[in-house]
């Protein structure tokens, strides 16, 4: 009953944080209004036990990419600039309602949330729940399947992810002798 | 008791939103999601206790981490304008709006 009523409240907030996101103008505060929907994404995923899914959202989404966000707008702000509301936005709109209506026509057939009878848990689900402990000595299900079943998997996306980093250090961080400049120009904010 | 304590903190969560989404100035909103990161590991461990699967406290440990060094990375980015600059040098660039 408590959990129902916490995803339905955590559900509310994301609604309003997304709507807020698109009404507002000042992009730093869309930056932290980002942040926030990162943590109520990663609440709502804790109460519906994917927590490994959780913790990545709360490390990319709250952590990382609020800072990138914030350090790629203290090197755009130049170009920063009032967008006139006058476009039409009928169209996208429309675009946007089919989408929507046709994802959610196609939650119409996903199995119910934790049914024992869906595909996903049919297979090789019961496989990992009763021999993980065997094989491999982790308690966690989730963290023996990322780890040791698809450690190599779960290797690639970490060098993925490690030359991501690297590239956006190389773009952010190599403005040490142009800083100077750069703060003088900006005086005026 | 614990469905009380996670009551509590929706409604703070909740008043946590309003100032993040009227917050006049850049510190209001800074505040605001470090409260945000603050109430959402209550919840979590709230949570933990409410539904007996304690292994969550671990996950609110972490997303204390994350909200703290996060926190901390946007102030210096705000105060200084970038990462690299050591705090030394009196170059108070705020390079957000405050409005």
């Amino acid at each position: 009953m408590i959990d129902v009523f916490i995803d339905v409240t955590l559900l509310a907030f994301l609604a309003i944080t997304a709507v807020a996101i698109v009404r507002m103008t000042n992009l730093f505060a869309i930056v932290m209004l980002f942040g926030i929907f990162s943590f109520l994404s990663a609440a709502m995923f804790v109460v519906m036990d994917a927590v490994d899914v959780a913790f990545t959202e709360a490390a990319v989404g709250a952590g990382i990419s609020t800072v990138l966000m914030l350090a790629t707008i203290a090197l755009t702000k130049d170009q920063n600039e009032k967008q006139s509301r006058s476009h039409r936005s009928w169209l996208p709109l429309a675009v946007v309602i089919v989408t929507g209506a046709a994802l959610v026509y196609g939650t119409l057939d996903i199995p119910a949330f934790g049914d024992p009878e869906a595909p996903a848990q049919m297979y090789v689900a019961p496989y990992y729940l009763e021999r993980s402990i065997a094989e491999t000595g982790v308690p966690n299900v989730v963290t023996a399947v990322l780890a040791s079943y698809r450690g190599f998997d779960t290797l690639g996306e970490v060098v993925v992810v490690f030359t991501a980093g690297i590239a956006v250090l190389l773009l952010i961080g190599g403005k040490r002798q142009k800083s100077n400049t750069r703060k003088n120009e900006k005086k005026r904010k | 008791m614990y469905i009380a304590a996670s009551l509590a903190i929706l409604v703070t969560l909740g008043l946590v939103l309003a100032r993040a989404l009227m917050g006049p100035t850049v510190y209001d909103r800074i505040a605001a999601i470090n409260m945000f990161g603050t109430k959402i590991v209550l919840l979590i461990a709230v949570l933990a206790f409410l539904s007996r699967r304690t292994d969550l406290l671990d996950i609110a440990l972490v997303y204390a981490l994350i909200n703290f060094i996060g926190v901390v990375a946007v102030m210096k980015l705000v105060v200084h304008g970038n990462f690299h600059s050591t705090g030394d040098e009196n170059s108070k660039s705020v390079e957000v709006d405050q409005g």
